[in-house]
């Protein structure tokens, strides 16, 4: 059973369109040349990705060679050695880049005869926008102007979405894109030729661990010089702008181009309200039973040494004021993506309530009642299990449901490092602004929240003994 | 005649109420000392140093005000707390070297409210020993049918929970909780405190009788001296943190040792020599 799991070809994406076609490509390749593969979607940015791979919690994933030779591996020499140096192989460019380019509208383009960036620079009337961090980089704006000569005066910083709708009401001329964005074939614009290659290269490759099996190596590799930017235009602008699922657009693109007749995974949304729920109450329902193994013992040790136990307070209570994004990016260096860093990381932030609840319920206890129990001759461990704990009972019990109630509510976060519930379709719809993608995961964690509200009432009256509810 | 005479409800004065005391049943020096406290000192509780002897069979009343050290030398004749110099001995032997739960076990503790835990019903506080040490039910049973006659508690009281309780009723339950494994000692602190007049009353005899029916050797804390004297062989009355006096209810209102035991004794008796 673990063995059948390991020999499964793990694919991840990033967290955004283009990534997860390819990567769901990657993937359905390989299953059609009966390689058990699956995808792991939207874990992240390209640093999680890369650690991820080096450690072999994925196997494969796509990647652009100038992120990896400007973040990922700076350094001098062929990419392709260096890659390979951390044992990680890198494919041919699969056919098309997603570089920064200069786009204007078509209409525009054509009337003014410019087909290129130094086409540009004989028109210092037109008016420019860019992304704001296409202003603000040293290799952006201000070093595109040195090196074509550009002349223009108006040039504005705005947001990406915005400046793309400007250049197609017409309110700007030109704006930076990437060579591959939806918007190019929706809003009809052109890129401008970058003639003196002042834009780095950013080849789409992918990238994948040296120990990999032959089979997928032969199915990845179908891939190479296979797509073309037009191609990845039009295949990002069905996701993005119609709203088709990657699966399926995967499914087809390889079917017409590679003749690969591969059954696209897409699940009914009930199937995948189930797939996410399972997901979800596993992070949450194993954060909070650690946590009530480990933080019950620590509230007991808390409230018996209450000097100890006020550094123990302070610091898990330090745990609580790390922000929660914050406190699941720090576990991965630790325990890499997936459910087991989310896991971690519930743990931690649910310990606080149950810690402080338990030794406030054990400390409560009136001292006439302590000192009975100890006259009574029990000894200290009968005492705890047949007093005390069951006095500070309603006080322990809230604990745990307030830790429930958070981990619930944070679990969503966990989709921002590979670990699934329902963050996933929270994440996805707001990539790609689907108000109903990101209700499926908002509305069930909301009803989730109340059911463990509800839960812990009904708990109550089972576990909280009947002389405390009178 | 006895029962009429008691306490702050003495119509005739406190000063028939040493015609009610217990006679003094043990003379002390011959009869073996159950506790006894030799150079006791306990600094946080401010107590001591102090040697006080419990004899067997006797009712001793620690008497005194609040903030008078009386909790804290029930603590350490519990062994809840240990002395910081001197030695507490149970029947000779330094407690320390007991086996701290089955000398507890040995003593029973009665607290002010009964000290019940609010979770177990009234049965479930007088039993809970008895069943952590695997007594047979029918055992158990027996023992609460021999003491529920003590206590004279209401039909189905002991099946209900201390919140559904009266003061009077939960201090009952104490009392048969501390009794329940049929301790050598019995050790009471403020018994009636918390009572409303009547009950206290009404309780005030069920326990002299329960007392003298049990013939076990009782030390009893409370700060009113009609009690110590209505119940008490003798009467230790202890003043920041030491014994001012130690005798019978007579000798401590006959020959005050100094002028605080006149005062303690002259306040608690005056107003009732008013109504005269």
């Amino acid at each position: 059973m673990i063995l059948a799991l390991l020999a499964v070809v793990q694919i991840g994406s990033k967290a955004f369109t283009e990534s997860v076609i390819v990567a769901e490509m990657a993937a359905q390749v390989a299953r059609s040349a009966g390689v058990s593969a699956v995808h792991r979607r939207e874990l992240g940015g390209s640093r999680i990705l890369w650690d991820a791979l080096l450690r072999g919690q994925i196997d494969a994933y796509p990647e652009y060679t100038g992120t990896i030779a400007q973040e990922l591996l700076p350094g001098q020499g062929d990419l392709r050695d260096r890659v390979a140096a951390k044992g990680v192989v890198m494919s041919q460019s699969l056919g098309f880049s997603d570089s920064y380019a200069i786009g204007m509208a078509r209409r525009t383009a054509e009337r003014l005869g410019i087909r290129t960036l130094d086409d540009l620079a004989r028109h210092p009337e037109l008016r420019l926008g860019f992304s704001n961090e296409f202003m603000d980089r040293k290799d952006g704006w201000p070093a595109l102007r040195a090196a074509y000569r550009l002349p223009q005066r108006n040039v504005r910083g705005l947001e990406h979405d915005v400046a793309v709708r400007a250049l197609a009401g017409g309110a700007i001329d030109a704006t930076d894109l990437y060579t591959t964005d939806a918007e190019i074939a929706a809003y009809d614009l052109v890129v401008l030729e970058d003639v003196r290659r002042f834009f780095p290269d950013y080849e789409a490759v992918l990238l994948w661990r040296k120990d990999l099996p032959a089979s997928a190596v032969e199915a990845f590799r179908r891939l190479e010089g296979r797509i073309s930017a037009r191609q990845m235009i039009e295949l990002n602008a069905r996701v993005k702008l119609r709203r088709e699922p990657e699966a399926q657009v995967a499914a087809e693109f390889l079917a017409s181009a590679l003749d690969v007749r591969s059954t696209p995974r897409i699940e009914s949304r009930a199937r995948r309200i189930a797939a996410r729920t399972v997901e979800h109450l596993q992070l949450a329902g194993l954060s909070l039973a650690l946590a009530v193994v480990v933080a019950i013992p620590l509230g007991i040790a808390a409230a018996r040494r209450p000097r100890s136990g006020q550094v123990l307070l302070g610091f898990v209570g330090l745990v609580q004021t790390i922000p929660s994004l914050a406190l699941l990016v720090f576990m991965i260096p630790l325990l890499g993506i997936g459910a087991r860093p989310a896991i971690a990381a519930l743990f931690l932030y649910s310990l606080l309530p149950i810690v402080r609840n338990t030794a406030a319920g054990l400390s409560g206890i009136p001292p006439e009642i302590r000192d009975s129990a100890e006259a009574l001759g029990l000894p200290r461990l009968a005492r705890l299990r047949l007093i005390e704990l069951p006095m500070a009972s309603p006080s322990i019990l809230a604990g745990i449901q307030t830790a429930a109630v958070i981990d619930v509510g944070t679990a969503t976060l966990g989709a921002l490092i590979g670990a699934g519930g329902y963050g996933q379709p929270i994440l996805t719809g707001i990539r790609l602004a689907d108000l109903g993608l990101i209700l499926e995961g908002a509305v069930p964690a909301a009803l989730l929240a109340l059911l463990a509200q509800a839960l812990f009432e009904l708990l109550g009256r089972f576990f909280v003994p009947k002389g405390l509810r009178l | 005649m006895c029962k009429d005479l008691r306490g702050a409800h003495d119509p005739a004065g406190a000063g028939s109420l040493q015609t009610c005391a217990p006679a003094p049943r043990a003379v002390q020096g011959t009869v073996p000392a159950v506790l006894e406290l030799e150079g006791v000192a306990h600094r946080f509780g401010r107590l001591g140093p102090l040697d006080l002897r419990v004899a067997e069979g006797e009712t001793l009343a620690v008497l005194g005000p609040s903030g008078a050290g009386k909790t804290t030398l029930l603590r350490l004749l519990l062994g809840l707390l240990a002395p910081d110099q001197g030695v507490v001995r149970f029947r000779g032997e330094d407690v320390r070297a007991l086996d701290p739960a089955a000398r507890r076990r040995r003593i029973g503790y009665v607290v002010q409210g009964g000290g019940l835990f609010p979770h177990l019903t009234a049965e479930g506080n007088v039993t809970l020993v008895a069943r952590w040490l695997k007594w047979p039910q029918e055992r158990i049973a027996r023992r609460l049918e021999q003491l529920q006659h003590l206590a004279r508690l209401p039909e189905g009281a002991l099946q209900q929970y201390p919140a559904q309780l009266s003061g009077g009723q939960a201090q009952r339950v104490g009392l048969l909780r501390a009794l329940m494994l049929d301790p050598e000692v019995l050790l009471l602190d403020e018994p009636l405190g918390a009572l409303d007049p009547v009950t206290r009353f009404d309780l005030q005899e069920d326990l002299r009788t329960a007392f003298e029916q049990l013939r076990k050797t009782v030390v009893l804390v409370t700060h009113d001296l009609g009690e110590a004297a209505f119940f008490a062989h003798r009467i230790a009355l202890l003043y920041q943190g030491r014994i001012a006096q130690e005798g019978t209810f007579e000798e401590l209102s006959r020959a005050p040792a100094d002028p605080y035991v006149a005062r303690f004794i002259h306040a608690q008796r005056a107003p009732l020599e008013r109504l005269r």
